[in-house]
This record gives C-alpha cells, structure tokens and sequence, in this order.
C-alpha cells in the first residue's frame, strides 16, 4: 500500500521533468514550413494555453492531470488533455494505439511462454546433450541480440528473399484490428503479425528459457523427485505432475518485468514494422513538438513501468514467504 | 621453537609460488573461457578495422560520404565494392567501417562517462551519510520509472539542433548523443557502486585500515575501490552494447547523428528504406552491429565469471 501511494510522487516527477524537458526542445507544435499567419498562431497559442508564461503552464496541466478538482473520492480519471496536432483527446489516441501495442503485447507474451517454456524444458532434460546446447545456443543469441537486428534479419530473410510474410504494416486498412472480434482469425492479419511478434518475443523468450531450465534443474536434483520415480510412476507423470509445477514459481516472477519490456520494447518493434501503436505516436508527437501527446504517452508508459514492479513486488513476496513489504 | 620454524618454512614456501592477483588471476580464467576470447578477439579485429580504415585510406578505399558514383548505385558485394554500393553509389565498406567507428565511440564514450558519474555518484550514496543516499535512492527510482529510450529520445531532441561551445559540429553533435545515452544509463552503475561500498564498508579489513590510521580516502582509494571494482567492470562492459543499441534507435527514427555521417543505426535506417530494392545495404550494417552486440554480451558472460571470486 505505500509503495502504491509512492507511485503518485513518482509520476508527479516524472511528468515534471518530461514537461520541461519537452518545452526545451527547440520549436513548436505550430512550427510549420509555411508560416502561419501571426494572427492565427496567437489564437493558436492562446487556445492551448501557450502564451502563458511556462510556470503557469505546468500548473495548469497539472490542475487538469490530477484527479483533485473531481468530487471526493477522486475517481475521475485523468484529463490529459487534446493533442496539439489533431485536437483529440490525448486518452483516445492513446487508447486507439494501446489496442494495437496491446495486441502485439499479447501475442509476443504468448509466443515468449510458449517458445520460452518448452526449450527451456527440452534443455533441462537433455542436459549437456544435443537438445541442451540448441536451447542454451538460444537463449544466448536471444538475449544479446536486439529486437532490432533480430527484425532487420527476419525482414531480410522472410519478407524480401522468400516473400512470405509482409515488409510491414499492421491490420487492415479499414479497421484498426481491435474493432473487429479478437477472436475472430480473420482479424488477425497473420501475415503481417508473424515478424513483429518474434522480434518482439524473443528476448523474452530467451530469459524464460533461462529461467525454467535452471530452475527445472534445481527441482529435478530434489528428493521428491527421486521418491517419485521410485514410486513407480511413469516419466511423464514424474515431469509433468511433480517437476514442471514446482518449476514454474521462478517463472511466474519474471512475468512482470517481462510485461513491462514488452510494452516499451514494443516501441522498437512498432518503429521498424511501421506498426500504429502508443510507440510511434510518441515518436510522431515528438518530432511534431506536440506537447499533449508526449506528456500523455510518457506518463502511460511511466504508469506502466511503476505497475510491473509493484506487480514483481507482489509476487515475489506471495511466491516467497521471506520476503515482507510494509 | 620448531613449531615457529614450520610455519616459517611454509610461508616460504607459499612465497616461492608465483603470486597471483585478483587481476592475474581473473585474467587467467578468462582466458580459458573460449566464447570470451572469441568475443574480445571480434571486438578487437572490428576496432582496429574501423580505426585504421578512419586512418589510411587503403583501408577505407573510398571517401565514406563523398564519393558518389551514379553509374553504380545499389550493387551488391564486387572486388571494387566489398559491400556494395547504396543509393547514391557511395561505398558501403568505407560507410559501414565509418558507422561502426562512431558505434564504438558511443559505446566506450557513454560507458566512460557512466563510470564516471556511478563511481561518484554511488561512492557519496554510500558514504556521505544518510541524506545524501536518500536523495540518491529517490533519484535512482525516478530514474527507473522513467523509461530509458523515451528519455533518452527527448533528450536527444532537446540538444538536436544546438552546439557544445568551442567544438565543431560533428564532434559536439556526437557528444551530445553520448551525453543524452550516458545521462540515462549511469543510474544502474551507481546503484551497483553504492551496494558494494556499503557491504564493503563493514568489512574488517576495512576496521583494520582504520584501526592504522589511514586517512579516509586512503581507505575508500586503496581498500574499497579495488573490491568493488569486479561487478562494475562487468556492469560497465555489459552496458557497451546497450549504449550502442540505444544509439542505433536514436539513429534509426532520425534524430542521431546529422547527415552525411553514417552510424550503424543510420546505415539499417537507410537500408530499410531500399529493402525491396537493394538487401545488402541493411544487411552488412545489422551483420556488424550483430557481431559487436554478440561479442560484447560473450565478453561480458566472461569476465563475469572471471571476477566473481565465488566460482573459484
């Protein structure tokens, strides 16, 4: 519970410092190569508050952040305010590009545990035999290795030479994908997901690897798992019922700074597949100065980092007893 | 009195054994360890590749930015273009030695300059007394919550179009890059540094310093500093490919170095513009970023396990 009320200084700062981070970067969000009439650029500026002096500024934003001004309990959910660009509100693009980001998060997740897990597995009952050097060989070259090379060889191998799978893209043209039943394998737009998903899941999938087979290791040296072949009991039964489950608690661990990575590391990813996610429109709102829209991603994705740790907190002292917070 | 001559004889004879180090010693694992030196070897080769091509011109063979040839532009790997050509009949050999150069200096600059700030910043955590550790501790959290690549691009914009006083553009410019990486990165250092110093700062060897008469920074120069040493040099090395991964982001959406300079990043931005085109163009950059990232990581694995006294 403190640490939950130590998230609000945390993301009062962080806003700070993006605030005036983003007003030092040179030029504005209605620096265009035409130059606007002054007329126009002063309503401009007076609509969206920036002809007040920068102070005034921050705490206006900050008035209009902070859940205060609501009907006690503050249940309201933030005002991030309109982008400069599009006069959206902040929280619908965010929203209409975590969908996607949300997507992709998803999927990668997915194809991490599943990838992750079974080589990892693989690896700990071959051990220092042919399938335990494929994994190791793996989880090697997966953790070193960037999802940005890791796409630009994929790309290279599976787009342009084979021509199997798409440059980039994501989703149809009509609709963004979450419109449409997430259920429904129509929607899914597989040929443009494939790349994405493993460039992005990969590094993930390589730690976990790391991580079952170490741990899986460990439990398969136990006593238990001696008694129970003793037993009797077939092999399969010995690893899926007494190793596998007790394997998983270091797994379950890492889940949180894995979601966290997939969600900033999907940035990369939505950069290289020209992919509509939160990523890009940071970057976009970047290079647009458009001050709403980079306060708005930064704190969703401050917000995002502070709940995985909380969330890796929590486990780690539900998984193990030692561990206490206050 | 022959009790004393026994242990006088084996202290002999434990100085007749060659004396071994930390450093001798750690060097000596590290050397059994092949994908270790396989890495540092490959670092190495691409070192000394990429300086003397920025040195003779036999090496580098063409001018990285200027030559232009429009009669061959997008060919792949010839006798007279080892890599290819790109879009404007440039040399991708001289523009990838070029690139990987600049990689290299971000990578070794930004670790520098995290040593730096850690071993400061992390050394008056741990022993300037509560206050300032607090103030540490809050930052390294703010830090944490605040995600690395998004700071690091804002920061970037925010010196994108300015100069460091005194200093030519490209110099100032590269800089600057290395600054807004190294401004992100130093916090784990510090963090590490702070934890040693505190565990080391309780240690009897370090009572027993004290106990002589050594001065404070005697004790923290010569006593702490060496011990603490091991993690953060593994941390330091780890954190090259990261630098220059982050660089090539930077790179990569437009806001790395200015034009015509070629980072590797650059180079696998361009490539990716004419990969229907043209695949060797985004290929040979992302082989060499691939090597230098792979080697560094293999370096990295080594050294730790070189250094940790607890494998022994």
């Amino acid at each position: 519970m403190r640490r939950l009320l130590w998230m609000i200084p945390l993301l009062w700062a962080v806003a700070t410092i993006t605030f005036f981070l983003m007003h030092a970067v040179p030029g504005g969000p209605f620096d265009q190569e035409k130059k606007l009439p002054p007329q126009v650029l002063a309503n401009l500026n007076a609509k969206y508050n920036l002809d007040k002096p920068l102070l005034e500024q921050y705490v206006l934003y900050l008035w209009d952040l902070a859940p205060l001004k609501a009907d006690f309990p503050p249940v309201k959910t933030p005002d991030l305010g309109v982008s400069f660009r599009t006069n959206q509100p902040v929280q619908d693009r965010i929203e209409v590009g975590f969908k996607v980001t949300a997507q992709l998060g998803v999927v990668a997740f997915l194809y991490a545990l599943v990838i992750g897990m079974s080589l990892g597995v693989i690896a700990a009952l071959n051990q220092n035999r042919m399938g335990d050097y494929l994994g190791v060989f793996f989880a090697t070259i997966g953790t070193a290795l960037p999802s940005f090379i890791i796409a630009t060889f994929l790309v290279v191998i599976f787009s342009v030479k084979l021509g199997w799978f798409t440059v980039l893209g994501w989703g149809g043209p009509p609709a963004l994908p979450w419109d449409a039943p997430f259920w429904d394998p129509g929607n899914w737009h597989i040929r443009q997901m494939v790349l994405p998903v493993i460039s992005l899941g990969t590094l993930p999938a390589a730690y976990i690897a790391r991580i079952t087979r170490a741990s899986l290791l460990e439990v398969l040296g136990q006593d238990y798992i001696r008694t129970a072949r003793s037993k009797g009991l077939t092999e399969w039964v010995v690893i899926l019922r007494h190793t596998v489950k007790n394997a998983l608690v270091p797994v379950l661990t890492v889940i949180g700074p894995i979601f966290a990575f997939l969600v900033t590391g999907s940035f990369i990813v939505e950069q290289i597949f020209s992919i509509p996610g939160v990523g890009r429109a940071f970057v976009r709102a970047v290079f647009d100065r458009d001050y709403g829209m980079i306060m708005g991603t930064v704190l969703f994705y401050a917000v995002i980092v502070a709940v995985a740790n909380l969330v890796v907190d929590v486990l780690y002292a539900a998984v193990d007893p030692r561990i206490r917070y206050g | 009195m022959a009790r004393a001559e026994t242990i006088e004889l084996s202290f002999e004879e434990a100085a007749q054994r060659p004396e071994r180090g930390l450093w001798s010693d750690a060097f000596r694992r590290l050397r059994r360890n092949r994908l270790a030196l396989a890495g540092l070897f490959v670092v190495g080769a691409i070192l000394i590749l990429a300086v003397l091509a920025n040195m003779v011109d036999t090496v580098q063979r063409y001018d990285p930015a200027f030559d232009q040839d429009y009669s061959r532009i997008h060919q792949g790997p010839t006798v007279d273009h080892f890599f290819g050509t790109d879009s404007l009949g440039r040399d991708n050999w001289a523009r990838v030695l070029q690139g990987t150069l600049i990689s290299l200096q971000v990578g070794l600059g930004v670790q520098a300059m995290v040593l730096i700030i850690g071993l400061t910043v992390g050394g008056a955590a741990a022993l300037g007394g509560r206050l300032a550790d607090n103030i540490m501790m809050r930052f390294t959290d703010l830090a944490y919550a605040f995600p690395d690549l998004l700071a690091i691009i804002l920061l970037r914009s925010v010196f994108a179009d300015r100069d460091l006083p005194m200093m030519a553009h490209d110099t100032s410019q590269l800089l600057l890059v290395i600054f807004a990486i190294g401004f992100v990165a130093w916090v784990t250092v510090a963090r590490l540094v702070r934890g040693q110093m505190l565990s080391l700062k309780e240690r009897d060897f370090v009572l027993a310093a004290r106990a002589m008469g050594a001065p404070p920074w005697r004790i923290v120069v010569q006593h702490m500093l060496p011990n603490a040493l091991g993690p953060v040099i593994v941390a330091v090395v780890f954190g090259i490919p990261l630098a220059i991964f982050a660089e090539a982001v930077l790179a990569f959406i437009g806001i790395g170095l200015p034009p015509p300079t070629a980072s590797l990043g650059r180079l696998i931005s361009e490539g990716y513009s004419y990969i229907q085109v043209n695949i060797w163009v985004v290929t040979f950059p992302a082989v060499v970023l691939a090597l230098l990232m792979l080697s560094f990581t293999f370096l990295g694995d080594g050294l730790r396990d070189a250094l940790d006294p607890r494998t022994r």
